[in-house]
Order: structure tokens, then sequence, then C-alpha cells
């Protein structure tokens, strides 16, 4: 499945500033090991030492939570946006 | 049979004469039969929807309607009504922002507010009557304190505990160079009272902290949060949510913005990020830098918001994460629900009073805005 897949300005450091990508995935899952394949230096930016996803950097899909979807199982169709947010906290 | 005394300006209506008798049983009677009775006095004295016009005054014996029982005032023989207008010269002096009617000069400076028909006089009032306090007079707190003041919020809490630095003031545009190295509390308090006499400005010099949060935040009706750290973050989000006071939030970092509302029971900053990161995971302003008008635009959103909390206006950005790419010039939202399993507005919360944030974070609460 092509999906877009938002990338914050945070993280645009790790994605050679590219601040939108496409993948092919069938789930979000799929979707964090293609990210992880092709820019190394974000794994450890969404995922803290067990893989989990980081409370702190939200995954969405279509404007949803993941954590209140199937999480990193959520399917992913064509066309699917799938946005990563960051907490920050500048004022 | 009480009588009602007409002022010049409105006599041409009533064939010329200064003083009418009616048997009206109360002030709405009263008003209602000057209406019918006299083509024309009706529209000098109500708008569309059948309330007094901002400027019009009603007084019996000298006192006007406001202190008494407004229309349902009861009338008794002897008694005399005065109708008002007050810009035509009524007795506006020392009309303070609480009581009912506007000075002159106030109706001028929200001129532009009451001719709305969504805001008129009333929704006006309302702003003067509220009182939001301000977590940091940085970059977010800035554009939101000179909005919230120059729309005529009566009460603005600032609650800040730090100094204005040269490095502050490409971004927080309530601060000038003069007032470099004076507290920012005392200089937004300056700025604010050249903007609107009306608004008083309530200073906190101090650093929120679990242990002054919740008698702050209660003096207020909505929380504004401008604050420039997570473990404060976390502080207001819980203190706004036990007081059961709208949280309208807004952060930034270098090109990005975030705003939300946050009402009590619709999710909170927890159900969204339930932990911090780790400390040094997410630089600061300071360390990374941000683009100085960038918290403009969240700080007027934010202004915004509040003010429409305030009136009742509009769909408030509840339920929703407005999220600013101001390099790509873009907004996005992003839906925004209560996490049943949140440790604070779940269903079965386990934080129930303001814990110890540092802690909590792993960071100090370096400074409280911008």
């Amino acid at each position: 499945m092509t999906v877009r897949i938002r990338i914050p300005a945070p993280l645009r450091s790790v994605t050679d500033g590219q601040a939108e990508l496409t993948a092919h995935s069938d789930n979000v899952g799929q979707l964090l090991g293609e990210l992880e394949a092709r820019f190394p230096q974000i794994g450890p930016r969404l995922r803290d030492e067990d893989g989990a996803l980081r409370r702190f950097v939200n995954l969405y899909v279509n404007g949803e939570d993941v954590r209140f979807l199937r999480g990193l199982d959520t399917d992913l169709k064509a066309g699917d946006e799938v946005s990563i947010i960051p907490a920050v906290a500048g004022g | 049979m009480a009588t009602v005394y007409i002022p010049t300006s409105l006599r041409r209506l009533t064939q010329g004469s200064a003083r009418l008798a009616s048997d009206a049983a109360d002030v709405g009677a009263l008003l209602g039969w000057l209406d019918e009775a006299f083509p024309g006095l009706g529209a000098e004295l109500f708008d569309a929807d059948g309330n007094l016009h901002r400027f019009v005054n009603v007084y019996v014996n000298n006192r006007a309607i406001d202190e008494l029982q407004g229309f349902e005032t009861i009338l008794e023989r002897e008694d005399e009504v005065a109708v008002i207008p007050a810009i035509s010269g009524g007795q506006t002096n020392g009309a303070s922002p609480a009581s009912g009617r506007f000075t002159p000069q106030q109706a001028v400076r929200y001129s532009r507010h009451i001719i709305l028909p969504e805001i008129g006089g009333v929704g006006q009032r309302k702003l003067l009557n509220a009182k939001v306090v301000l977590i940091g007079a940085g970059g977010l707190g800035s554009p939101a304190a000179l909005y919230l003041a120059a729309a005529g919020v009566g009460t603005l809490g600032v609650v800040d505990f730090d100094d204005v630095d040269l490095s502050n003031l490409h971004r927080q545009i309530i601060h000038g160079h003069a007032n470099v190295g004076r507290p920012k509390v005392e200089s937004a308090r300056d700025r604010l009272a050249d903007i609107n006499p009306d608004t008083t400005v309530v200073p906190h010099t101090e650093a929120l902290t679990s242990e002054n949060a919740m008698q702050i935040l209660d003096q207020y009706d909505i929380v504004v949060n401008g604050s420039d750290n997570f473990a404060t973050r976390y502080l207001v989000n819980d203190a706004a949510y036990l007081l059961n006071k709208p949280l309208v939030d807004g952060a930034i970092f270098r090109f990005d913005g975030q705003a939300t509302v946050f009402m009590p029971g619709q999710g909170c900053y927890r159900c969204i990020f339930p932990s911090p990161p780790p400390p040094g995971a997410v630089p600061s302003c300071a360390e990374a830098g941000v683009l100085g008008v960038l918290p403009g635009m969240i700080g007027v959103i934010q202004a915004t918001e509040t003010i429409k909390l305030i009136l009742g206006l509009g769909h408030p950005l509840v339920g929703r994460w407005l999220l600013y790419d101001s390099l790509e010039m873009e907004f996005r939202e992003i839906k925004l629900q209560r996490d049943p399993e949140c440790p604070l507005c779940g269903d079965n919360p386990t934080i129930r009073a303001l814990i110890d944030y540092e802690v909590f974070c792993g960071a100090p609460m370096a400074a409280t805005g911008g």
C-alpha cells in the first residue's frame, strides 16, 4: 500500500530534510521498519530500547492516534496519511 | 401611578412631554408601553433582540435598574423612572467595568466589537468581567496578552519569574528594549496598561509550582498556557483539570507550533502524551532556536480561543489539535480524545492532587515563559 508519511521539523534532520515521504506498508509496524531501513537514525527517536513506541512521540493515521486504533498493528490502506507528532514544550 | 422622565433628546418622540404617567406594574411593562405608545421610541431604547441599548440607562428613583431587579423592578405609586441615553449626557461618569453600562470612552473603544451582533454590548461586558491567567509572559504569552487586553478582558493574571533578556526581544513582543533586565511581569503590566486602562493586570512574579499553582489558577476563569518546559506543562495541565478550568494550550519549537483547548473531562495533555520525554531528548528554544514570528501565530490562536470561550462563540478548538508548520505554511488538524486510561482524567484516575513535576520530568522548571 502506498501511504504518505508526514515528518515533523524536529525529525527532518534524520530524513535528509524531507517533510513528506511515501512508503509501501500494510500496517504501522511495517511502516516503521521501512523508515528505519531507509533512515537508521530515526529508530531511536521513535522507539524505546524494547521497540515500543515512545510515549512522547505520537503516530496518527488520517488524524487518529494509533494508540486508540490497533497500535503498531493498525492497518494501512492506499492513500492513508501517517503523521509523526512529537511533544514540544517551547513557549 | 409611576412617572417617567423623558430626556430632552427623546422628547421629539413624546410630543414634547418631559413627564409621562403610567400604571405599569414593573419596569419591563413600562418600557413596553413606551415602545407601543410612542412610535420610534422603542428603536431608541432597544436593539433588534429586544435588549436595552448599551447606551441607555434606566433609573428608578435615581437608582440604576441593574442595581435593582432589572426589568422586573416593581413600580409603586410616586416612583419616578428616568430613561437616559448615556451618550447624550446621561449619568455615565464613574461607571465601573463591573457595572452594567459602558462609559462613553468604552463605548467608543469597543465599538467595533459592539456592532458585531455576535458580540454586542452583552459580549463586551463578558470580556470586561472575564479573568484570564497567562502562564508565562514569553513568546506565546506576549501576543496573547496584548490581544486579550486590547479586546477588553478585564483581569489578566501574568505568571513569570523571569527578567527580560535581550535574546527574548526577537519574539516576545510585549517587552521593549528599554525593559531589558526588568521583571517580565512588570514590563508586561506597563505595556498592557498603555494598551487598555480597563484591564487590571495581576502580577505573579514567581515560578509556578505544585505549592502555589492551585491557589493562583483558582482566581481565574481560563488558563492560557505559554510555558516553556515540560514540567510546567504537566503542572498546568493537572492544576487546570483539578480546578475544572478550561486550558488554552499552545507550544512551539523551531518552525512548528501546536494549539488546542482542553475542556475538563474532554481530554487533557496527558491523554496525548502520557509521559514526558527524558531530559535532553527534546531541546529547548534556547538550545534549538525558534523562528521569532512563530509564537505570534500560536499565541494569537490562543487569544482567539480564549475570547471565543468567554463569549461562547463558534466552535472551540476542543478535541482538535491544530498543528502549524511555518515552513510549509500549512495547518493540519489531529483528532484528540479523552484516554480512558489517562491517570488524570481517565476512568480510574491515580493523580488526584499535584505531584512533584521536576521528579516526574527529571528536569527542572527552568523558566516559565519562553
